[in-house]
């Protein structure tokens, strides 16, 4: 299995995650590297959403070790965690009802500057600039994930950890987010994704997780795809 | 005639003050889902806090419109850190408890002190007299007491509807752990925001002071009338309780004049009808 040489961006020793009295994460070792892909694969409830708020410190209650650009971050709030340059996008989106577009798409603060200009991000969604005046939640599902994508790449941060960006949305919709994520990963954005549509996810990342019950249990890079089809369909069941 | 616009500017002058206060409560509410029952109280402490500036720091009304919202502002930042902050997450009837609770101590203290009774705060001498608009005459300082709070309310609106940092309190509002998640410090900005709301609370008391007198009950009475009429706006919506203090003021003022006796509770029967047609209120939206 090859790699991109160099220090990870994002190095996960032993994370455990609670809500409430539930213990759901019971262990998760993963790293990514600077410029890969890397997606967490599994079933629905595996743990794979509550990994990603784990990192950006949104969970009621962590331990173990989330290194960041060499930074321990488990004990920071999550405000500090975005400054130090964690993009997150979130499963149900997150597009503000009281804002409209442009208002959401301005609203995470800059944390660093290389963040990409308005212009390009509207050439990336074009859809978006048309729809600037409309209430946030009155744009269609396939453009408010646009939207959750959109605003961003405009902070300045290089890591973006998107929560199941397909989910729900038309394959049209879908094809065009899998070559947004590819043209951010050629411009070296670093991203961790999690994904149910294994055959999304098969053609953009570099390499896998595969999640259960709170634990990676298997990883594989992209070139092991073929091989590992079989022990695949296990576990995810498809 | 001339009584009808005199009830009329009562009406507006007393609007004006529900205005302010009914603002500051629906700012609190929207950021920290708290009902503020201490906002009668911080808004005595605005008068007094005038009254201070004048008796032992020689600071005039002037000095005071600027300096009492600031420093009873920071009074409710400290309130926030110390005590509203251990509410957060549950339901608002505990914050409103405690801030029942508040009141009363602040209440408390102050007539300790102070006995009952009021004690006067002069006029600016800039504001005192009148002008004769043919068809009425109008006093200085209540023309002024209106334009300022229009002012203020409308400046609050704006600061939230349309710039960037009222975008961050509108999300905020609506999800803030995503807020925070994007790098934007949120418990700085809940305790900014109720500083804001205790702030415009103050402000109102300096400009009632040279009105009515600074007393340690002047806000008991006030805040009762006000919860009222935030009652009838609804609590979500910042243009919904500027415009219903204003005019829940002007009937009131219109009914002095129709019919005197029930102008002291016009505004509770209106909150009764619009409790039972809409109960989140004119303006309200449903949680």
């Amino acid at each position: 299995m090859v790699e991109a040489a160099g220090a990870p961006v994002l190095d996960v020793k032993g994370l455990q995650a609670w809500y409430g009295e539930s213990h759901i994460l019971h262990g998760m070792d993963f790293h990514v590297r600077q410029g890969e892909v890397v997606t967490l694969l599994g079933r629905n409830g595996a743990g794979k959403s509550t990994t990603l708020k784990s990192i950006m410190g949104i969970i009621g209650k962590r331990r173990g070790s989330v290194m960041f650009e060499g930074k321990e971050t488990i004990r920071m709030s999550s405000d500090r965690i975005a400054r130090l340059g964690v993009a997150f996008c979130p499963e149900e989106r997150g597009i503000f009802a009281s804002l409209d577009v442009k208002e959401n798409l301005l609203l995470p603060p800059t944390i660093r500057s290389g963040g990409m200009p308005v212009d390009r991000i509207f050439d990336l969604f074009p859809n978006i600039r048309e729809r600037l005046t409309s209430q946030g939640t009155k744009l269609s599902g396939g453009e408010q994930q646009m939207l959750a994508i959109a605003r961003i790449l405009r902070t300045g941060a290089r890591f973006l950890m998107l929560d199941e960006p397909t989910e729900g949305l038309a394959p049209v919709i879908i094809q065009q987010i899998g070559r947004t994520i590819s043209r951010l990963k050629a411009e070296g954005f670093t991203i961790l994704l999690v994904e149910q549509n294994f055959r999304f996810a098969a053609g953009l990342a570099d390499r896998f997780y595969v999640v259960e019950h709170g634990k990676v249990i298997d990883t594989f890079a992209s070139a092991e795809l073929e091989a590992s089809m079989q022990k695949l369909h296990q576990y995810l069941g498809v | 005639m001339q009584a009808l616009y005199g009830q009329l500017l009562v009406g507006l002058i007393n609007g004006s003050f529900y205005a302010l206060l009914s603002l500051g409560l629906a700012v609190i509410f929207g950021m920290l889902n708290i009902i503020n029952f201490a906002h009668g109280a911080l808004y005595m402490m605005g008068a007094f806090a005038a009254y201070f500036l004048l008796q032992y720091g020689g600071l005039n009304y002037w000095w005071a419109l600027l300096l009492a919202p600031l420093i009873v502002g920071a009074f409710g930042m400290l309130l926030e850190r110390t005590l509203l902050r251990w509410l957060q997450g549950l339901d608002p009837l505990y914050g409103l408890l405690l801030t029942f609770g508040l009141a009363l101590v602040i209440q408390g203290i102050f007539q300790n002190y102070f006995g009952s009774s009021g004690m006067p705060y002069a006029m600016p001498a800039e504001l005192r007299g009148g002008v004769n608009l043919g068809f009425m005459y109008l006093p200085i300082y209540r023309g002024w007491v209106v334009i300022v709070s229009l002012v203020i309310c409308l400046a609050t609106w704006f600061l939230i509807e349309r710039t960037r940092l009222g975008a961050y309190l509108r999300a905020a509002t609506e999800n803030p752990t995503l807020v925070r998640a994007f790098g934007i410090n949120v418990p700085m900005m809940i305790t900014l925001t109720y500083g804001l709301g205790v702030g415009l609370a103050a402000l109102a008391g300096v400009l009632s002071a040279p009105i009515n007198q600074v007393g340690p009950l002047m806000g008991a009475d006030l805040i009762i009338v006000v919860f009222a009429v935030v009652v009838i706006g609804g609590m979500g919506s910042i243009m919904g309780s500027i415009i219903t203090g204003f005019s829940l003021g002007v009937i009131e003022g219109l009914t002095k004049y129709f019919y005197p006796e029930a102008s002291n509770t016009v505004v509770f029967v209106l909150m009764v009808l619009v409790l039972l047609v809409k109960p989140t209120g004119l303006t309200g939206r449903a949680s």
